[in-house]
């Protein structure tokens, strides 16, 4: 309980996942939501990531945790551009009603 | 140790509560200061760990960038205002119970991985042989990653010049009916466009046409 191992970390990691995939699957109201929800997915694959490299004490995870900050922070410029210029086009970013592509 | 494992429970409680509001909330405004409450603690988190230079960055980067962004984009497209109930499905709508489902078969293989790996032996040899760090977390990662992790590291700032100029080209808009400053009109303009010499005769004046 008070010996604070890999597994705890492991476990906080697990569960911000899943609050993000929840997010994803229950949103209904704005895509920016969906967006933060990846975001929080990433976060929990950094949290796995640097605690597995302290743990086994090897540098590499820590260094794959930046670029993996660096695709996220790109990700969430050209996201939300995207969304921007949905939101110009035709005034709505509700989930429900983006459903141009029919899918 | 104790301090440790306090410290551990309250930030990471925060995290969970915080990532749970991120969803659950009706203001969008609001999700996107859980979401920078989130980053601030899983930063503590990493500080307290011994990530010192990650939790930095992820301040610097998350809370100082990302996050700003979003609530940029949050107040610009005016999305506040709509407030929807959220489990508000429409009429037969079948996935809000399929993907709860999902996420709590994800859940549990996940807590069954976590529950039941261990490492490789001869990893476990590795580990007890290596030595303690002598120099600092931020040093140990400069000398990896300007060595080893250069060409990433120069790739990863073509991806974010590419995610620069991609937001840029997508949000431009021309827009019409806009007076702007012609610079090689101004230049190109020369005497005799705009002066005119007029000998104007006595008690009759010049009629100015404009």
């Amino acid at each position: 309980m008070f010996e604070i191992g890999l597994g705890h970390y492991l476990t906080l990691g697990a569960i911000i996942f899943t609050i993000g995939v929840v997010g994803i699957f229950l949103n209904r109201k704005n895509i920016i939501v969906i967006l933060m929800s990846i975001e929080l997915i990433l976060l929990a694959v950094n949290i796995n990531l640097v605690s597995f490299s302290i743990f086994i004490n090897d540098l590499t995870g820590q260094i794959f945790t930046l670029f993996i900050l660096t695709v996220a922070a790109a990700e969430a410029a050209i996201g939300l551009a995207i969304i921007v210029v949905y939101y110009r086009n035709s005034g709505t970013i509700r989930v429900e009603e983006i459903d141009r592509l029919k899918g | 140790m104790t301090a440790h494992a306090l410290f551990f429970y309250v930030f990471s409680f925060i995290a969970i509560i915080s990532a749970i509001m991120v969803t659950a909330s009706k203001n969008t405004v609001h999700s996107v200061f859980f979401l920078i409450l989130d980053f601030i603690s899983i930063s503590c988190l990493f500080i307290l760990i011994g990530a010192e230079f990650l939790g930095m960055i992820m301040l610097i980067v998350y809370v100082g960038a990302v996050a700003v962004l979003f609530l940029f984009v949050v107040m610009m497209l005016n999305v506040a205002q709509q407030k929807n109930k959220w489990f508000a499905a429409t009429s037969g709508s079948k996935h809000i119970p399929v993907g709860m489902i999902v996420s709590l078969i994800i859940f549990f293989e996940l807590i069954i991985v976590i529950g039941g790996w261990k490492f490789k032996p001869d990893l476990i040899n590795n580990i007890s042989n290596l030595n303690i760090p002598t120099t600092t977390n931020t040093h140990m990662i400069g000398n990896v990653l300007y060595t080893d992790y250069i060409h990433l590291f120069q790739l990863s700032g073509m991806i974010l010049l590419v995610a620069m100029i991609g937001a840029i080209v997508l949000t431009f808009r021309q827009r019409e009916g806009l007076k702007r400053q012609s610079y090689i009109k101004q230049i190109s303009r020369e005497k005799k466009d705009g002066v005119e010499l007029v000998t104007v005769k006595s008690r009759e004046g010049i009629k100015i046409d404009v």
